[in-house]
Parts: structure tokens; C-alpha cells; sequence
């Protein structure tokens, strides 16, 4: 999602440059610092639901007279459908409908992201409305039928036959008329500092590397999916999103109707990382359910995830650095080409970390797309970071290397005191730190020399690199605050994919409210809840947790009002306050307060509502904001076969106050391990000749499996930052960035091999 | 065509098409075991049949008639959670929870299957004697149970915790 | 996935029966294969004959050989103590196969028969001269990285995937047939043929024909006997390149006998007789395990993304067989 964008829009659309640096910092969150039940590793309230199998996730939904989707895709990349046979499939047992550009209702495009902030579409294509063809895999014929197994084998009745044009496939060919975006989520596509060439060709190190990153996907072991509904003119869609308040908009768009009149739950989402977004099998599901008026799940196959909805592009990267004598940087080149369609809006910005990280002399950080005719691509973990930091930290790898420097010292010369791009403070960045802590955990002075250490077969080796991402929050995001005597309950449409998010606000909640923890439960997950906004960039623990801050003001305020001054609150302002064992106190005099339950009681009220809208983040228009973290690897290489085990792992991370020590820890591996699978095995094959995806399956598209995985030691400097709600950061993508450039630096250390193009499979080793 | 599940005989006429795995989910509505790939390849609908641990989805209900099959439904005993699910949630053994039923189911199988003696691809000496379920036995018996989310460790850990004989101390 | 017809059937002469009661029947062991191909349409039987009824007993005969019913599970196989005393590279590799799951379901005479894992094969958009004979080959330029450096021809380039058959290669294995004119026995690594300009043909069975057993002739020196397999990850995956060996080593250092086969590397299980003769007699050394292999894959040949196989295969089998004989492997 256009996160930089969404944000400057709601900034910008009310205040200038100028006068962003003349707002005053917003006071520091006092519970930044306190412990209550943030800090501590409070299980996952859904545990229970979710180990024993009562979680109901979207395909999960019981409804009467369901009927079951199945698509029919293209096997072409461009052109146009020229005949659509349909007569068997319709004639086949079962069959309700066979939906195809022929019978489709009529939808307008979907609003594509960064058109609004509300905007969920990862592409602006119509979607079946008409015979062109614009990716292979492109859904031509949905088929409706009262049994899956009756849907799936009707799908394959359908006789397809197509014209094609010719078609733009080649990475190679394209990027030589790759051309600028025009922007890069909101950012200059371009950024020179200086001039970078020279300064390079004059520096006594240098190092110009290129580098090729493939296309992944996000695999999700819940496949997408989603129950559809009418109910009369409304429309209610169970479905697996980290995007619901923008869905139900764009949805709105799509068919004409009244965003009042939709309805979307997504309670449980069985892992996102960016994919689990507005594709197009929801919209052909709803417009199905139009059509035939029976209420439809389409639940994508394996095979449909890969052909429907998009993963990481593919990305070709320069890096080319030129360092003075003293190990700082006279140059940081970072270029390259992402692989885009023209129809989406998702560069890969993975010249992001350069812009922030180092300080050098000089930059130029520039980064262009080529058009293929694919299925559009979109954000996934850590998108441009993720591949970013891998040119990047390896790059630096090989310049220590030349230099003879140890790669920590290195970074230690180049750590900058200011944005080094923007200019602007960091908020809190503690990367040396961060460094210095993994070390010595690790026992990094063990590092051997490269190609020197030999156990058996096996070739041991080290390699560390910098994890890094950017801190967002996003604007637009309500919440409600229902306090009763017997506790509270907190709203916000907003997402539990598996981050712990309703745990942890749930933790935040009874801090903020002064409650138990059992007393207080959060409320997501449904569009009928105050709006929450997506799950995505890291943003939502500080989105939520800001405009939970701005309900509980409201609620102060409301509770000293109905407190009244028969209470011996009786005169207090809110500033004079806090929330504490279940009631108003005064912050100084412990013994001046009353409980919520008597406040209430006295008042006659049953309840007290409070919802209010966060505050814009200002913060992130004042302060250059990040997360960091130094990612530390020992791998072992088979010296016959070039196999590699990654043996150790530890992450040190500098990301805020850490709210959750055990769901944190979760959410670092998590990315940790997707990070070892970028490194060493994931690929989606695209076949250039077709534009066909050719491993849509999860057999032969590899994630990593317990056997690949070591226990991965995590650690955090735990450092809040003055300038975010609960001094926090979202962790949930950092985890995978500066992994690849780990596994790829420990391996040289272990090998004397460089391999620059992902993944690291064992041919490149042997 | 008829089945024991969960205890329970269950009576139920589906398509010969249909799988254990849709049986389970869309016939019966026994959402708990998930359906991740229907390939084969990730191990989400990991039921137990007599005990074994299979994959649901690529097999046919039809083959498995009369037969006992236990489901993540069926895990927990009178007094609450099984002592496994309870250690998933104390080591968090799980994020988004999809791939849960089917780890859980599986590592009660291959917990029976160390206990009957069955090595694996990292046993080193097959010749004979009891498995010890150390961290490469465990990691590698549980490589047909992908979770995207990352819980590896966690879920070994309770594994550890909870089946492995000796492992408390 | 089209409709069929479903019946179980007792024993082998029922199977035969009922399989030729239809044109496209197919036997169902475990489905693991079966079941996944007909979902993609890639199988369109009309009728399943159950065969998961038949034999499954693991017989250990004091002769030193082992007979084994085709309806055994892979997990049973290799967990039976005899197999894993006299022919621990058949318990290894087909624990090195699948998942717990799968191994639990799959059966000996399904895995025997299962089929290639190209993905053009899988894919009814690509070309495949499996799929639709004379259709043409769409993998020969496209992603090959796990198709067949030995053995292959430009009508097919895939390779057969199981692992447990290169131990049954390499191990003198024979297969029970019971087919509709009678039964009969045929050696393994004769089952399977290569593609030449009928890919789509991939066994010497006849029509109905089922496999009711497996046999593995006694051989002493294989109680030493193992098997190596490379692959993407380290579980769950399939072999880029795997290796079944047994040596038998004289008192003086010389190979006594050997047995070697590969697989990942061809379109059947690959026995690699050439470099067993080149070591029989010769020193049990680095070098003559190095010569063999090299002899092995002389007429090897690579295409775009397979070509390391060629060198992965040398040096896997050059440290297999100097594990088995002393090496230090690690
Ligand atoms: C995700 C995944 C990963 C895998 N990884 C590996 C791996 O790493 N290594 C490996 O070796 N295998 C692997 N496999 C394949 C697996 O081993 C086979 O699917 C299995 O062995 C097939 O056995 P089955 O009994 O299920 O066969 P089925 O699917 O039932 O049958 C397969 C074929 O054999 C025929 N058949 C079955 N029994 C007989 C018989 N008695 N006589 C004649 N014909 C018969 C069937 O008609 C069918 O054509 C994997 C499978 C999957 C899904
Ligand atoms: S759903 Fe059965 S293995 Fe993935
Ligand atoms: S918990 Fe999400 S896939 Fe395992």
C-alpha cells in the first residue's frame, strides 16, 4: 500500500514543510516506560480457538444453499479471448453458473492503491468485463456448482481459444526501456547527493557489483478465500484480508453501491505478509453471487493462489561503493530495475535502506520499472527492504573485505549522525548498539578467516549484515472504548493475521485503562467496528495504538464529566489523572480517585462509549523514523555438494519498546525464516517464453521446513522511541530484511564465494 | 459410506471425487483441519487414521471407510485442552494458527511412530534401539508440516515439552 | 477431477479383474500420486481398483532375501528391522522421500509407479509429449533444473522422482506382475524405460498389469549398504541428484563388488553399471571412485539449468563410496 503516500497525504493536506518542523513533538506516551501487562509475554488470547481448531477462517463459514467457485485462467500473457465454449461446463452436473466477460455484470475498474487512501486494488484492470487478455493465468470463466468437485471439474470443461499479441515476457529485454515510476510510494523515484560517479572512480576502494534478486511468493498456508453474500441490496464478504475498511471502499467502487451496505468480517487470517489483499477472485465471487443469487465461497487452489494473486517481483540491482581510506564512504551507488506491469503501483523499493542507513560523501539512489505482461506484483514482507538490504549488506560485506576491515567496524565508520538523504534527526536509533549486544552474543570474535574452517565435509562460516525498515503510521484509524463496571472492550476494524495484535492491544488496553487484563478485550477483525486501517508496513500496532490513545483522552474526559464533583475526582482536569486499579486517581495524591464502577454507578449509566479518530503522524514528517537490527549467521557448506544448513541464527534488533517479549520474538523469527528462504531457496519460476508461472505449487515453490530451520536466538536493545505511542515500532517486516545478505556473507566467510544472485541454490556453490 | 470420527460413527454420501480432507470440512463441517495445498506438499490437513498420521487431501474418503479418524476436534479431553495443544500455547507454537490443527495432529503421530521404533532420514544407526527424539530427529519427522509464519521453534519446543519422554528433566 | 468408479479389491486376481471391467482404469494405492495428478487432469481414469487390501507383509527369509507385498506402506518398509539390517540404503532412501504423512499412506507398488514431477507435465497450458504424444517438449528450453542429464532424448527430458526405487536399482531388486495373461517377475531397473520417441510410455507393463511384490535377493555386503540424496532443502523435497551404493571391500583394499545406482538424473532409476565394472578389482580409493563416476557420466549432457547435476553427481557418488569404504564423512 502507498504508505509514505497515504501518510503525506493526510499530512500535507493540512499543514506545509514549514510548519511540520514548528508543531511540538507530541508528549511522550507515558506508557512508553511503565511495566503493566505490556512488556510481559502474555499468551495469545486466541490460542485456545486456534489449537483447537474453532477458529473460523473465511472458506469456514457454514451458510445455507453455498454455492462453490472455480476459475478458469488464460494460458496466454496478452491478446484476446476469440471463442469461450462454455456449453459442457453449463450441461455438467451441478453447475449453477458458468460467469465469463460474456454474461459478467458490469464493474468498474478497482480504485488501485495510492488513488485514495482508501484504495485496496493492486491493479486498475477491469476484471472480465472484456475478451483482452493481459496476464497468463488470468481468470476467463468462474463456474458455479453445488460441490467443489463438481465446480473444479466443470472449470475444466470450459474450451478457451485466443488471438495473442505479442507480448513483453523478458526482464532483460525490458529493462532496457525501464523507465522511472512516478514515484516510489511517494518518494523521488531519484536521489543525487553529490556526484556519485566521480567521487567513486576517484576513491581509493571501490566496489560495483550487480546483483539479481527472482520473484517470490508469499505462500500463505491459507490459501485466499472468501464467503459471499447478498442479503437483499447488501453485501456481506467473510473474507481473509489485512485490508477490510479499504476493501469494503473499493468494493463499493467496483459495484456501484453504498459502502454503508457492505459488510466485511476477516476474524482470522491465516498468514498475509502483504498478499492477502483486493484480487480479483473476490470480485468475481460477489459479482457470481449477483448473478445467480445464491451466496458463493470461492476459495482459490494452490495453483489459482500463484495465478491470481501476485508476489515479489524480480529486481536487478547495482551497488557500487567507493570508501576513503579511513573506512568511511565517498560514494553509495544503489540502482537498479523492478519488473512491473503497467497497470499496478508497486516498485520494490529496495533503494530504501541506502537512502537512511549509511552516511557517505555522496549518493545516487535511483530506481526504474520494466513492463512485463504479468500478473501484477505486490507488496510482500518487507517489500524493496527485504532484496534491498541483500545488495546492499552484501555489497558492504565485500568493500570490508577489500579493506580489510572487520564488516562491524566498518559500519561503525559509516554510521551517520542525521538522516543522511533527508537531513532530518532520527527519532531513536540505537544500530550500534543493536551490533555490539548480537556480537557479543554471538561470538562474532570467532569469526574465522574466509574458507578456513572445515568440520568433516562441512565448511563453517560466519557473515552478519543490517536489518533495517521504516517506522509508519497510518492516519484514518478510529477506535471505541466501552467501558462497563465489569471491564472494557476496545474496537478497531483492524486485522489478526497471526502478529498477536489483539493480544497485544489487549495488553495496551488494560495498561491505558488501568484494568486487569482479563477485563479488557479487543474487538477486530469486522468493517461494522469504527475504521481500522490496513495491516500493512509495520503500521498497524502504532495505528491502532494511536488512536486508541486519542478514545481514552476522549474517555477522561467523559468520565470526569459524569464524575462530577460529588466525586473525589470533583475538580480534577484530565492532565491531573491517570488510570489506575480500575479507576481515575490523581497522579500525585494516591489517595484521591474513584473506580470506573462506582463512577458509572453513581451516574446511573450501564456504560461509557468514547471513539475517537488518531491523531495525523506528524512524527513521521518531523523525524527520520526506523527500525534496526544487525542479523547474525553461521552456515555450513557441504565442500562435495554445496548444500548449505544455516547452523546459528541470531537477530539483535533495535525497534522500540517491545510490548510482547514472546509475540515479538514470534514475529522476528517469522521473518527471519522467510528471510532463509530468500536466501536459499525460494523462486517463483516465471517462464519468460509464456509468462507463465510454472511452480504454482508448494511442493516445488520451496519455504523452508523445520529441518532448515535452527533455533534462532533473538535479542533487542528495547529502547523506546520518544516520538511513537508506547515508544513502539512495528516488527512485523524488519525480521527479513539483511537475512539474504547474512546467509550470502556467511557463506563467502565459509566458501570464499560470492554468489549475488538469489536464491543461493547449491549449483552456484559447487 | 460410514466412519468413526472422533469417537463418533458418522454416516455421510458424498461424490467418490471427494476427499477425506472436504469430508471433514465441507460435509461434515469440521472446520479444524485446513486445507493449505491439496497437493500433498504442507501438511495443514494432517489427520490421524487408526493412530497414523496422513495427509487428508490427497486422500479419497471412499478409501477410508470404517476406519477411526481423529481430527484436531477431537484432541482435547474431558478435563480440556490435550496437554500438547496447551504447550503450543504456552511456547507459542503458532501465529496465524492455519497450519496448528495439522501440526498438532502430526506430532502425535510421529510421536507413535518414534515410540514403535520407525526411524528417520537422520537416524544414524538403523540397526536397532529406541529413538531419541533429539532436536534434528524431531525437526526432521515434522518437515512435512510447513508453517509460513515462521513458528518452528516454538512448536519444537513444545514438542519437546509435552512428547518426548525424558525431556522435562 | 472426472468422475469414476470406485471398487476394492480382495486380492490380485480381483484386482486384474476389475481393472479390465474398464477402458481407463487405474490402481489406487495410496493416491498420493494418483489422486494429486487426476486433480491437475493429467490422469482421467474412469475407474479406480483399490489395491490397498492386497499383501503387505514384509517377509525376511533365511536365505537372506526379502519379499515384500506391494500394498506395504512406505513407513512399514522401512521401518521393518530386516530391511534395515540387510538393506539399509532401501530404509534410508525412502525415509530420505516425502514427508511422514505421505510415507504413511504411499505403497510400495504406488511408488514404484509414480510419476515425473516436470512441471510442464503438471501444467495442461505447457506442452508435454507425456501428456499428448507428438505435442512437443516445452521443458527442453524451459525450467529444467530438475530434469535428466543420462538417458534422455529431445521428445522427454524428466526424470523419475522416487527415491526408494534407485535403492531398489541398485539393490538387484525384482517385482511380482500379475496381469491379465498370468504372472510374471521382471527385475527392476528393466521396468522402467527411457523416453525415446515414446515418452508417454514409461514401463514395460502391460495393460492391468500389477505389481504384487518386491523382491530383494540376498546380498550380504549390503547390510553395509546406503543412500545419499541432495536436494533444495534439507526435508520434503524431491532429489536433485541421489545416490544408492553398497561396497564390499577385500582384505587387500580392492573392490570386492559393488552396487550403484542414481537417481534425480534420468527418466528411471539409473543403474550405473558402467562404474561398477571400472571398480571391480580396483583399489578402494578417492581415485578409482573418482574414474568410476567419471565413466559413469561420460555420455552425461546438460541443458540450461541442469548441467551442474553432472558435476553434483560425480562428486556425490565419489563421497558415498568413500564413506562406505572408511572415509571420513562427517
Ligand atoms: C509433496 C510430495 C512430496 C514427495 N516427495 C517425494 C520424495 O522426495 N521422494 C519420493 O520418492 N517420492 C516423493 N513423493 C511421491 C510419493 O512417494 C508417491 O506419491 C508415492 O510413493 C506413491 O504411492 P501411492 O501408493 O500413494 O501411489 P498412488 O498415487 O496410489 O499410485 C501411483 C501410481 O501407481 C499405480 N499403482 C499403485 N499401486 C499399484 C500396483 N500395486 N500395481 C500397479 N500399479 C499401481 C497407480 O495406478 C498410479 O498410476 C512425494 C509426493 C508428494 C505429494
Ligand atoms: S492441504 Fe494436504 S498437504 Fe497441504
Ligand atoms: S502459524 Fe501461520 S502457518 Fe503456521
Amino acid at each position: 500500500m502507498s504508505i509514505v503516500d497515504t501518510v503525506k497525504q493526510a499530512v500535507t493536506g493540512a499543514v506545509t514543510g514549514a510548519m511540520v518542523r514548528l508543531t511540538p513533538d507530541a508528549p511522550v506516551d507515558p506508557l512508553a516506560t511503565k511495566h503493566g501487562a505490556l512488556g510481559r509475554s502474555v499468551p495469545r488470547v486466541d490460542g485456545p480457538l486456534k489449537v483447537g481448531g474453532q477458529a473460523r477462517f473465511a472458506a469456514e463459514v457454514p451458510v445455507e444453499g453455498l454455492t462453490y467457485a472455480a476459475l478458469v485462467y488464460s494460458t496466454i500473457a496478452h491478446g484476446r479471448i476469440v471463442t469461450l465454449d462454455t456449453a459442457e461446463a453449463v450441461a455438467a452436473p451441478g453447475v449453477v453458473l458458468v460467469m465469463t466477460h460474456e454474461n459478467a455484470p458490469r464493474m468498474a475498474p478497482p480504485a488501485i492503491f495510492m488513488s485514495n487512501p482508501r484504495a485496496a486494488g493492486a491493479s486498475d484492470l477491469p476484471i472480465m468485463q472484456d475478451p483482452s487478455i493481459h496476464w497468463n493465468g488470468e481468470p476467463v470463466a468462474l463456474v458455479l456448482a453445488d460441490t467443489q468437485e463438481q465446480a473444479d471439474h466443470a472449470a475444466s470443461l470450459v474450451r478457451v481459444s485466443y488471438e495473442a499479441a505479442q507480448a513483453d515476457l523478458s526482464f532483460d529485454q525490458a529493462r532496457a526501456q525501464a523507465h522511472a515510476p512516478d514515484s516510489v510510494l511517494g518518494e523521488p523515484a531519484r536521489i543525487a547527493i553529490g556526484d556519485a560517479e566521480a567521487a567513486l572512480a576517484a576513491a581509493p576502494y571501490r566496489v560495483d557489483l550487480s546483483y539479481r534478486t527472482p520473484r517470490h511468493s508469499h505462500g500463505a498456508i491459507e490459501p485466499h478465500a472468501a464467503t459471499v453474500l447478498w442479503e437483499g441490496d447488501k453485501l456481506v464478504v467473510h473474507d481473509a484480508t489485512q485490508m477490510l475498511h479499504a476493501t469494503q471502499w473499493t468494493l463499493a467502487g467496483i459495484f456501484g453501491i453504498r459502502e454503508e451496505d457492505i459488510r466485511i468480517l476477516s476474524p482470522f487470517v491465516g498468514g498475509g505478509f502483504g498478499g492477502k489483499g483486493l484480487w480479483s477472485h473476490q470480485i468475481l465471487a460477489i459479482a457470481a453471487a449477483k448473478l445467480s443469487k445464491r451466496p458463493v465461497r470461492i476459495a482459490l487452489s494452490r495453483e489459482g493462489v500463484f495465478r491470481v494473486a501476485g508476489g515479489r517481483t524480480t529486481t536487478g540491482q547495482r551497488v557500487a561503493l567507493g570508501a576513503n581510506a579511513d573506512g568511511t564512504l565517498a560514494a553509495l551507488i544503489h540502482t537498479g530495475v523492478a519488473a512491473m506491469t503497467a497497470h499496478n503501483n508497486c516498485p520494490e523499493q529496495f533503494t530504501f535502506p541506502a537512502r537512511h542507513l549509511y552516511a557517505a560523501g555522496s549518493f545516487l539512489l535511483e530506481q526504474k520499472v520494466a513492463d512485463i505482461h504479468m500478473l501484477a506484483n505486490t507488496f510482500m514482507r518487507a517489500p524493496g527492504e527485504s532484496v534491498g538490504t541483500f545488495a546492499l549488506e552484501t555489497a558492504l560485506d565485500e568493500l570490508a573485505e577489500a579493506m580489510a576491515l572487520d564488516p562491524i567496524e566498518l559500519r561503525r565508520r559509516i554510521e551517520p549522525d542525521k538522516d543522511p538523504t533527508s537531513g532530518r534527526a532520527f527519532s531513536s536509533r540505537h544500530l550500534l548498539e543493536a551490533y555490539a549486544k548480537g556480537a557479543e552474543r554471538f561470538g562474532w570474535s570467532q569469526r574465522p578467516a574466509p574458507r578456513s574452517r572445515r568440520e568433516g565435509e562441512w565448511l563453517v562460516g560466519m557473515g552478519v549484515a543490517t536489518a533495517t525498515y521504516p517506522y509508519y503510521r497510518m492516519p484514518g484509524g478510529s477506535a471505541r472504548i466501552r467501558l462497563t463496571a465489569e471491564g472494557a472492550v476496545v474496537q478497531m476494524g483492524s486485522h489478526e493475521m497471526g502478529m498477536g495484535t489483539a493480544t497485544a492491544q489487549a495488553q495496551h488496553a488494560a495498561d491505558r485503562l488501568g484494568l486487569p487484563l482479563e477485563r479488557v478485550r479487543f474487538e477486530y477483525g469486522d468493517t461494522d467496528l469504527p475504521p481500522g486501517t490496513i495491516a500493512g508496513g509495520s503500521s498497524q500496532t502504532v495505528s491502532i495504538a494511536a488512536a486508541l490513545l486519542a478514545a481514552h483522552e476522549v474517555l477522561v474526559a467523559q468520565l470526569l464529566k459524569l464524575a462530577g464533583n460529588d466525586s473525589p475526582l470533583g475538580g480534577l482536569k484530565a492532565a491531573e489523572v491517570e488510570a489506575r486499579d480500575g479507576g481515575l486517581h490523581h497522579k500525585e495524591d494516591t489517595g484521591r480517585g474513584e473506580s470506573y464502577a462506582s463512577i458509572l454507578a453513581r451516574a446511573g449509566r450501564a456504560e461509557v462509549v468514547a471513539q475517537a479518530e488518531a491523531p495525523r503522524p506528524m512524527e513521521v514528517m518531523k523525524h527520520s523514523m526506523h527500525s534496526y537490527g544487525a542479523q547474525f549467521c553461521e552456515v555450513r557448506v557441504s565442500a562435495v555438494t554445496g548444500e548449505v544448513r544455516v547452523s546459528r541464527f541470531l537477530g539483535s534488533f533495535d525497534c522500540g519498546r517491545i510490548l510482547n517479549p514472546q509475540t515479538a520474538r514470534s514475529q522476528f523469527r517469522g521473518g527471519i525464516i522467510m528471510g532463509l528462504g530468500l536466501a536459499l531457496m525460494e523462486e517463483t519460476e516465471f517462464d519468460e517464453r509464456t509468462g507463465r508461472i510454472m511452480n504454482p505449487s508448494l511442493a516445488e515453490y520451496h519455504v523452508p521446513v523445520h529441518l532448515d530451520v535452527p533455533e534462532i536466538d533473538v535479542i533487542w536493545t528495547d529502547i523506546p522511541d520518544p516520538h511513537s505511542p508506547l515508544g513502539a515500532h512495528g516488527i512485523g517486516e524488519i525480521g527479513i530484511t539483511g537475512v539474504g545478505a547474512a546467509v550470502a556473507n556467511a557463506i563467502h566467510n565459509a566458501t570464499g564465494r560470492r554468489v549475488r544472485e538469489l536464491p543461493i541454490t547449491l549449483d552456484k556453490l559447487l | 459410506m460410514r466412519f468413526t470420527i472422533n469417537g463418533q460413527a458418522v454416516e455421510a454420501s458424498v461424490d467418490l471425487r471427494t476427499s477425506l480432507l472436504d469430508l471433514l470440512r465441507d460435509h461434515l463441517h469440521l472446520y479444524g483441519t485446513k486445507k493449505g495445498c491439496n497437493q500433498g506438499a504442507c501438511g495443514a490437513c494432517t489427520v490421524l487414521v487408526d493412530g497414523n498420521r496422513i495427509n487428508s487431501c490427497l486422500a479419497l474418503a471412499v478409501q477410508y471407510q470404517d476406519r477411526a479418524v481423529t481430527t484436531v476436534e477431537g484432541l482435547a479431553g474431558e478435563h480440556g485442552l490435550h496437554p500438547l495443544q496447551q504447550a503450543f500455547i504456552e511456547h507459542d507454537g503458532f501465529q496465524c494458527g492455519y497450519c496448528t490443527p495439522g501440526q498438532l495432529c502430526s506430532a502425535i503421530g510421529m510421536a507413535a511412530e518414534a515410540e514403535r521404533g520407525v526411524p528417520s532420514a537422520v537416524t544414524a544407526d538403523l540397526s536397532a534401539g529406541p529413538v531419541v527424539l533429539d532436536h534434528d530427529e524431531l525437526r526432521e519427522r515434522m518437515s512435512g508440516n510447513l508453517c509460513r509464519c515462521g513458528a518452528y521453534n516454538g512448536i519444537v519446543e513444545a514438542i519437546t515439552q509435552t512428547l518426548v519422554t525424558g525431556a522435562a528433566e | 477431477m472426472r468422475a469414476f468408479s470406485y471398487a476394492r479389491a480382495e486380492d490380485a486376481s480381483a484386482a486384474v479383474r476389475l481393472a479390465g471391467a474398464s477402458a481407463r482404469a487405474r490402481y489406487l494405492g495410496g493416491g498420493t500420486n494418483l489422486v494429486d495428478l487426476m486433480r491437475e487432469t493429467v490422469e482421467q481414469p474412469d475407474a479406480l481398483v483399490d489395491v490397498t487390501a492386497l499383501p503387505a507383509a514384509i517377509e525376511a527369509r533365511s536365505d537372506g532375501s526379502i519379499l515384500i507385498g506391494a500394498g506395504a506402506s512406505n513407513t512399514a518398509v522401512a521401518a521393518d528391522l530386516a530391511v534395515r539390517t540387510r538393506f539399509p540404503a532401501l530404509a534410508r532412501a525412502i525415509l530420505a522421500g516425502a514427508s511422514g504423512q505421505i510415507r504413511n499412506m504411499a505403497t510400495v507398488g504406488g511408488n514404484i509407479l509414480q510419476r515425473t514431477r516436470c512441471t510442464y507435465f503438471y501444467d495442461d497450458a505447457s506442452r508435454c509429449n507425456k501428456r499428448a504424444p507428438g505435442a512437443g517438449c516445452d521443458a527442453i528450453d524451459g525450467f529444467n533444473r530438475i530434469h535428466a542429464i543420462l538417458g534422455a532424448s529431445p521428445a522427454c527430458v524428466a526424470t523419475h522422482p522416487s527415491d526408494m526405487c534407485v535403492a531398489l536399482a541398485a539393490l538387484d531388486a525384482t517385482v511380482h506382475l500379475q496381469g491379465h495373461g498370468g504372472s510374471r517377475t521382471m527385475r527392476l531397473v528393466d521396468l522402467h524405460r527411457l523416453p525415446g520417441g515414446r515418452p508417454h510410455v514409461e514401463t514395460e507393463l502391460q495393460r492391468d498389469e500389477l505389481i504384487t511384490a518386491v523382491e530383494l535377493p540376498a546380498l550380504p555386503f549390503a547390510a553395509g549398504s546406503t543412500y545419499r540424496k541432495v536436494r533444495d532443502r534439507a526435508s520434503y523435497a524431491f532429489a536433485l541428484v541421489s545416490v544408492a551404493a553398497a561396497l564390499d571391500v577385500g582384505p587387500d583394499g580392492t573392490v570386492r563388488d559393488v552396487r550403484l545406482a542414481l537417481g534425480g538424473v534420468a527418466h528411471k532409476p539409473w543403474r550405473a553399471s558402467i562404474a561398477e565394472a571400472a571398480l571391480r578389482g580396483r583399489p578402494a580409493t578417492a581415485d578409482s571412485f573418482r574414474d568410476a563416476a567419471d565413466a559413469e557420466l561420460a555420455d552425461a549432457a546438460g541443458l540450461r539449468h541442469n548441467a551442474f547435476k553432472i558435476d553434483l553427481a560425480r562428486r556425490t557418488v565419489a563421497a558415498t563410496l568413500e564413506g562406505l569404504a572408511g572415509g571420513d564423512r562427517t
